[in-house]
């Protein structure tokens, strides 16, 4: 579907039937005080090569380049992208579509969605999946407040604090206006969430849902299947989120622990950094739950003649239903990146994404290995995907310094977001960091 | 879509302006949906109803009616208490199309027996519908 300016011919063609001669008579009522009156100040045209050499001289003013190598993961994961999904993500038909749902128009992009769905409800194990939400961060305060939802006349949801804290501060900007209150759960010496005592803590046996991220911002991930008996018999719900999706090519994905909504950011999957946006929110939950999804939903049909069709299914949860009842006020989804994320799924497959998360794992079990041989510390022992927090004997400060001359960026200070834990890194090692890189940081800290 | 005259409406129970109709069954109500209010909706797909023991107003909303075509609230014709719910209803919602009065949708226990006598007669109810 494209979407074209008009030509000149149309523009007079409008105007005459208002009466009016030129664009400026149609701009004549909007006061002069409001109106620029100079034009845009925008330098000259360029030629292509010197837009080439703008653009370069632009990138090469950042601090962290092309080339460097970053150790830093946070919720935003330097992956490589695929040629395969670049180039197929790059084409007009999906790239330049905007929210091409009529089923006569766009079963290629509707079939795309589903096929997204579908890939993404295997990997997380769940029997719904929606076709994407804006990000991780507003996905978790959509699945808490589909949680309110199913437990009806509950205020209370809990959230770890091991849950990033970005997200943290969007669910707060969510909930906190509705009257809704959102309790915070600490974090253990192993790094995991405290979920003891859930049942008989006074100022939550108002819960409707309890969310965890897995693997936490810390790396470490969560006893999923504890966790799971643990807040059922508290009679709430279980939310999952995660940051990392690539995490479930290795571990027991959340569904099969027992959540009943997972939800999380899906850039790893083949989605561009961009300085943190856009991303991907995914988001699904087990059957019973289906009618309280938010979101738009591709369900598989026939027509007529009996061929396969796609379709938007079970619209009566969206605002252009029932405004005032509906699941959620998005009315769209994240087309392009939930397209991405599909067709890197496809592009790996069910093997290669295995794969991938084992990579990922060994050298993230890598650097662990020789940094604590040059000296450093693990503060939490329980397991870890591809991120983990170390703290030095020493101030790492300068060593961190050092490597960002070598181009490396060794990892995130976390005094910003957990004062308690100021001077110790948050270090993510992707399929994108080499073993000499690794040794080059080991051996920064023994210096 | 029927006739006015067309539609069935039993003259044993009371009709709300929101088109429910509740049954006195001894020292219980059972609540549904009029004829009219099938016939409007048309293919009933979903039906959402409330727990055993949620407790209600008069005129508050217990519950919705989804169809092919719309969604539609349903309120409470009385107050009262929930002691049954059609569960037949969660996997053949089409049965209200079928015969609404006999697929009731909730059974409660009412709070107070005078709001039954403020309901519609099937008479009232379809001046009602004429308007």
């Amino acid at each position: 579907m494209r979407y074209l300016p008009h030509t000149p011919e149309e523009i007079a063609s409008m105007l005459a039937t208002i009466g009016t001669k030129s664009l400026e008579g149609l701009f004549a009522t909007v006061p002069a005080d409001c109106r620029m009156t100079d034009p845009w100040p925008l330098p000259a045209p360029k030629s292509e090569w010197e837009l080439n050499d703008h653009l370069r001289q632009l990138a090469g003013t950042m601090r962290v380049n092309a080339d460097a190598k970053v150790l830093v993961g946070a919720g935003s994961y330097h992956h490589h992208i695929p040629e395969t999904v670049r180039s197929l993500a790059g084409r007009s038909e999906f790239l330049t579509a905007y929210t091409p749902y009529q089923p006569e128009m766009a079963q290629g992009t509707l079939q795309g969605i589903f096929e997204y769905q579908t890939l993404t409800a295997r990997l997380l194990g769940l029997d719904v999946v929606n076709a994407s939400m804006y990000d991780g961060a507003s996905a978790l305060a959509e699945a808490l407040l589909m949680g309110l939802r199913i437990a009806k006349k509950k205020k209370t949801v809990a959230v770890s604090k091991a849950i990033h804290p970005h997200y943290r501060a969007v669910v707060r900007a969510y909930l906190q206006p509705t009257g809704y209150e959102v309790v915070e759960l600490e974090v253990l010496d192993n790094g995991r969430t405290d979920l003891s005592g859930l049942a008989e803590r006074a100022d939550i046996a108002d819960i409707a849902a309890v969310a965890l991220q897995s693997p936490n911002f810390f790396g470490v991930i969560e006893d999923l299947e504890a966790a799971a008996t643990t807040i059922h018999d508290s009679n709430a719900l279980f939310i999952t989120c995660f940051t990392e999706p690539l995490a479930y090519g290795l571990l027991k994905n959340p569904g099969q622990c027992g959540a009943d909504i997972v939800c999380g950011e899906g850039q790893s999957f083949g989605i561009a950094q961009s300085f943190g946006g856009p991303g991907l929110g995914m988001f699904g939950c087990k059957q019973a739950f289906t009618r309280n999804l938010p979101g738009r939903l591709v369900g598989e049909t026939k027509d007529l003649e009996g061929r396969r069709g796609y379709v938007l299914t079970l619209a009566t949860r969206e605002q252009h239903i029932r405004r005032e009842k509906a699941t959620s006020n998005i009315c769209s989804n994240q087309g392009i990146c939930a397209m991405t994320a599909g067709m890197y799924m496809a592009s790996l497959g069910g093997t290669g994404i295995r794969q991938l998360a084992r990579l990922n794992y060994d050298k993230t079990q890598y650097l662990k290995e020789v940094l604590i041989k040059a000296g450093a510390r693990i503060p939490f022992s329980g397991p870890v995907f591809n991120e983990f927090v170390v703290e030095f004997p020493q101030d790492f400060r300068p060593a961190y310094e050092r490597l960002l001359e070598k181009n490396i960026v060794a990892g995130l200070e976390l005094g910003a977001l957990y004062p308690h834990l100021a001077g110790r890194y948050l270090f993510c090692v992707t399929e994108t960091i080499a073993k000499d890189t690794m040794d080059t940081i080991a051996t920064e800290v023994r210096a | 879509m029927k006739e006015l005259e067309e539609l069935h409406l039993p003259e044993d129970i009371g009709y709300t302006d929101d088109h429910e109709w509740a049954r006195l069954t001894g020292a219980t109500v059972r609540i549904g949906v009029s004829d009219y209010a099938q016939d409007q909706l048309g293919d009933i797909v979903f039906v959402e109803m409330p727990a055993i023991g949620d407790t209600f107003a008069k005129g508050d909303e217990f519950g919705t009616l989804e169809s092919v075509k719309a969604v539609s609230e349903l309120y409470m014709p009385m107050s009262g208490e929930v002691v049954a719910v059609n569960s037949a209803l969660l996997d053949s919602p089409e049965l209200i199309n079928q015969d609404p009065y006999s697929a009731w949708i909730i059974e409660i226990k009412p709070s107070t027996s005078s709001e039954y006598a403020q309901l519609h007669t099937a008479a009232s109810y379809l001046d009602l519908l004429k308007g």
